[in-house]
C-alpha cells in the first residue's frame, strides 16, 4: 500500500487527468467512513462516558440528570466485596479456562486436519475439506441448538458413553470444575487453607483453580467443532505456500516424515501458528452467543463469561454503568492481544512481504485471484468488527 | 518410515501426508500409511458429519423418540410434526422473511458501500485518505462484542431502536469490507482507467462502468463474508431490537431453545428450524464450494 501511495502521485504530475479526484474521494468514502464512526467510534466514546456515569437507562445518557461518577463503576467490579465483583471475578475465570481448553485444541486439531487434507495424492479432498469446514459456516444459534440436544442428560453423547459402559454426566447442570473432579479422584475434596481463604475478584484462589465445569465442556467441544475448520484453512494456505526443495533436501537427507515435520515443516509455519493463536485468543474471549442460547450462565454460574456478564447487566439489570466498565475491560484484554499480535508480526519483518502478499496474484483460471492468507485474516477479523464473536472464534 | 507412522500418536497421520507431497515427481510406490491416512480422515469426517445427520433425523421424529433415541437416524415413527408447527402455528416464517431482508438490505449496502470507500482508498488522491486508512485499520481492531452496549446506546439515542433501519444501517459499517476492497483495487492495472479517463469518464461512471465490472471476484467475496455474517448474526439483533415482529432466524430460533420455563423442551422443533436455517448458508456454500475451501478468494468464516 505504501508502494501505490508513491506510485499515483508521480502519475498525477504527468497529466491533468486526475482533476477532481478530491471531491471523488470524499464522496466514495463518505459512506464507509459515517457508518463507521456512527456505529463504531461513537458507541465507543458514548460507552466510555456512560462507563464513568450513574445513567441508569432512562432518557438520554447526556441529560442533566446523569453524573460524572469517576471510577464508581468500575471500582464495584474489581473491588469492594459485592456480588458484582465475585460475578465479575466468576466470568474471568470461567473465560480463562474456556481460553486455555480451547485455544490449543482449535490450533492444534485445525493444524492436524490441514496437514491431513493437505496431500495431492489424497482421493476425496475436497468432500474432506468441505466436511472439515461446513460446521465454520453455521450459525452459532443452530450449532448450539444442536448441542445441547447431543449433550443434553438423555441425548447422543451420553447413549454413545452408555454403549461403551461409561456413565455420563449430566452434562448442563454438573457445574463441577474439571481440575477440582480430579483432584477429587486423588481424595483432594477440599483445598488446602492458604487457597480457599485468600483470593481475587471475590473468587478464592481455590475456585480460580477448578478448571472449566462439565457444563462450560459443551461450549468447549462445540468452538473446537466449529472454528477448527476456518483456521484448517489458514493452514492449508500457509503449506501451500511452503517451498519443496528443503523438505526433498530432508528426503534427501534421511529424515523420516515425523522429522521432516517437525523440523521443517513446523519452522516454516511458525507465523501462521502465531496467527492462528492470537486470532484464537481474541475470538475465545468474546464467547457470547453459544452462552446466551445455550447456558445462560447456568449451571451455577461456570459459563458465565464477560461478554455475557455485560449484556445481563446493561439489558437485564439497567446497570449500564457497570455494563460498559466490563465491555471495557474485556476491550482492554483483547486488544492487548491484537496489539501483541500486530507487533510480533511486523518485528518479524513479516509485515512488508504479508502487505506484497495481501495484493491479488493473477490466478491460473483467469481472473484475479486474492493471496489467500490475508484474506482469510481479514475474513476471520471481519467477525470481530461485525458484532459477532465468530463461532466463539472466531472468530 | 511406515513404522514411525503408526506408532506415533496424535500427528502420526501428518506423516504420510507431508511424505506424499515431498514425493513430488520422484514418486514411489503406495506406502502403508495410506490407508492409515484415509481410515482417520473417515473416523473424522464421520464426527463431523454425524451430528448434522442426528439434526435432520431428529427434526422427523417425535418428542418421545428424540430423546429415548437421540442416536439413530432413522426415526422410529417418521413425523412432519416438528415442522407442521414451525410452518403453521409459530412465527417461525416471520423469522424468515426478517432474516431475509436484513440479509439482502446489508449485503447490497455492504456491497457498495464497501467498493466506494475500497476504490478511492486505492486509486483516487485526496486529503486525509492515509488518515482515513489509518482509522480503517485501528477499527478493525475493535471487538464486536464489546459494542454490543456501545451500539445500543447509539441506536436508542438516534431513535433507531425496535426498527429495520436499526438492525441493517450499522451492520452495514464493515471495515473489514473496505479493506478488502482496497487491497483487491490495489492489485488491478491502472491502464483501462487512464484510458477510460483520457476518454473523458467522469469518476462515477468510471466507477460503475468499468471498475465495478473487472472487480466481480472480490464482490464475490463481499457478498458472501455479508450473507454469511448478517444471516447467521444473533448478538447484533439482540441490542437494536425487542419486538418480536422484528426477530430474525438467530433470534427466533434462539428463543425456542431458551424458551418458557416449564415448557417441554421440544427438540424436534427446535431441530428442524435449525436445520432450515442452515439451508441458505449451505447452499451459498455449495455454490462457491471451490472459491471458499480452495481458499482461492478468502474465507467465509465470519
Amino acid at each position: 500500500m505504501t508502494s501505490a501511495a508513491q506510485r499515483t502521485p508521480a502519475r498525477r504530475n504527468r497529466s491533468g487527468i486526475r482533476r477532481g479526484q478530491g471531491v471523488g474521494g470524499y464522496l466514495f468514502t463518505a459512506p464507509a467512513v459515517i457508518l463507521l464512526l456512527v456505529f463504531l467510534v461513537v458507541p465507543i466514546l458514548m460507552a466510555l462516558w456512560v462507563s464513568f456515569s450513574d445513567w441508569g437507562g432512562n432518557g438520554s445518557p447526556f441529560s442533566s440528570g446523569v453524573h460524572f461518577v469517576g471510577f464508581t463503576n468500575y471500582a464495584s467490579i474489581t473491588s469492594g466485596g459485592g456480588l458484582s465483583e465475585q460475578d465479575f471475578g466468576t466470568s474471568l475465570r470461567n473465560n480463562l479456562w474456556y481460553v486455555i481448553f480451547v485455544v490449543p485444541t482449535q490450533t492444534v486439531l485445525a493444524l492436524l486436519l490441514a496437514v491431513l487434507v493437505n496431500n495431492r495424492l489424497l482421493k476425496g479432498r475436497g468432500f474432506f475439506r468441505t466436511a472439515f469446514y461446513f460446521p465454520s459456516v453455521t450459525s452459532s444459534v443452530a450449532i448450539t441448538v444442536l448441542w445441547y440436544f447431543l449433550f443434553n442428560p438423555t441425548g447422543a453423547v451420553n447413549e454413545v458413553l452408555g454403549a461403551i459402559g461409561l456413565h455420563g454426566p449430566n452434562w448442563p447442570a454438573d457445574a463441577d470444575g474439571l481440575v477440582h473432579n480430579l483432584l477429587a479422584l486423588v481424595g483432594v475434596r477440599n483445598g488446602p487453607g492458604f487457597l480457599v481463604n485468600g483470593g481475587f475478584l471475590g473468587v478464592s484462589w481455590w475456585d480460580w483453580l477448578s478448571g472449566p465445569s462439565v457444563g462450560m465442556m459443551i461450549i468447549i467441544t462445540m468452538v473446537v467443532f466449529t472454528t477448527a475448520g476456518t483456521f484448517m484453512l489458514l493452514f492449508i494456505a500457509a503449506l501451500q505456500n511452503l517451498s519443496q526443495e528443503v523438505e526433498e533436501a530432508a528426503m534427501v537427507d534421511g529424515a523420516t516424515s515425523w522429522q521432516r515435520f517437525r523440523l521443517v515443516t513446523l519452522p516454516q509455519l511458525r507465523t501462521t501458528i502465531f496467527t492462528v493463536l492470537t486470532l484464537g485468543l481474541i475470538g475465545t474471549w468474546q464467547v457470547f452467543d453459544q452462552v446466551l442460547v445455550g447456558s445462560q450462565g447456568n449451571p451455577e454460574k461456570t459459563t458465565l463469561t464477560p461478554a455475557y456478564l455485560s449484556y445481563v447487566a446493561g439489558f437485564q439489570e439497567q446497570n449500564w454503568g457497570q455494563a460498559a466498565a466490563i465491555a471495557f475491560i474485556l476491550f482492554a484484554i483483547i486488544v492487548a492481544f491484537t496489539l501483541l499480535q500486530r507487533f510480533v508480526l511486523r518485528e518479524r519483518g513479516v509485515s512488508a512481504r504479508r502487505m506484497r502478499r495481501a495484493g491479488f496474484d493473477r490466478g491460473g483460471d483467469g481472473g484475479y485471484r486474492p493471496a489467500h492468507e490475508d484474506l482469510l485474516t481479514a475474513a476471520v477479523v471481519a467477525g470481530g468488527t461485525s458484532g459477532r464473536p465468530g463461532q466463539g472464534g472466531t472468530l | 518410515m511406515t513404522t514411525t507412522t503408526t506408532t506415533t500418536t496424535a500427528p502420526a497421520p501428518a506423516v504420510p501426508a507431508t511424505g506424499r507431497r515431498a514425493a513430488g515427481p520422484r514418486r514411489r510406490p503406495i506406502r502403508a500409511g495410506t490407508p492409515v491416512l484415509y481410515l482417520v480422515l473417515i473416523v473424522i469426517a464421520v464426527i463431523y458429519i454425524f451430528p448434522f445427520l442426528i439434526e435432520l433425523a431428529t427434526s422427523f421424529k417425535t418428542e418421545v423418540d428424540a430423546t429415548s433415541n437421540p442416536v439413530s437416524l432413522i426415526p422410529p415413527t417418521w413425523t412432519t410434526a416438528a415442522y407442521a408447527y414451525l410452518f403453521s402455528q409459530s412465527d417461525f416464517p416471520l423469522w424468515f422473511a426478517n432474516s431475509a431482508i436484513v440479509t439482502v438490505a446489508v449485503t447490497v449496502g455492504r456491497t457498495l458501500f464497501d467498493s466506494a470507500a475500497g476504490y478511492a482508498l486505492a486509486r483516487l488522491q485526496f486529503r486525509g485518505r492515509n488518515v482515513i486508512y489509518a482509522g480503517l485499520i485501528a477499527v478493525m481492531a475493535v471487538p464486536g462484542v464489546v459494542l454490543l452496549i456501545p451500539k445500543f446506546l447509539v441506536i436508542n439515542q438516534l431513535g433507531m431502536y425496535d426498527s429495520y433501519s436499526g438492525m441493517i444501517v450499522p451492520l452495514i459499517a464493515d471495515a473489514a469490507g473496505v479493506f478488502i476492497m482496497k487491497n483487491f483495487f490495489e492489485s488491478i492495472p491502472v491502464a483501462v482507467e487512464e484510458a477510460a479517463r483520457i476518454d473523458g469518464a467522469g469518476t462515477l461512471r468510471l466507477f460503475w462502468s468499468v471498475i465495478l465490472p473487472m472487480a466481480r471476484p472480490a464482490l464475490v467475496t463481499i457478498i458472501i463474508l455479508s450473507f454469511q455474517g448478517s444471516w447467521n448474526e444473533l448478538a447484533h439483533f439482540i441490542v437494536s431490537s425487542s419486538s418480536p415482529n422484528l426477530y430474525t432466524l438467530t433470534k427466533g430460533v434462539a428463543s425456542l431453545s431458551s424458551g418458557q420455563l416449564g415448557a417441554a423442551k421440544r427438540y424436534p422443533v427446535q431441530l428442524g428450524a435449525a436445520a432450515i436455517m442452515t439451508i441458505p448458508v449451505a447452499i451459498l456454500f455449495i455454490v462457491f464450494q471451490k472459491r471458499i475451501t480452495n481458499t482461492a478468494t478468502g474465507a467465509v468464516k465470519e
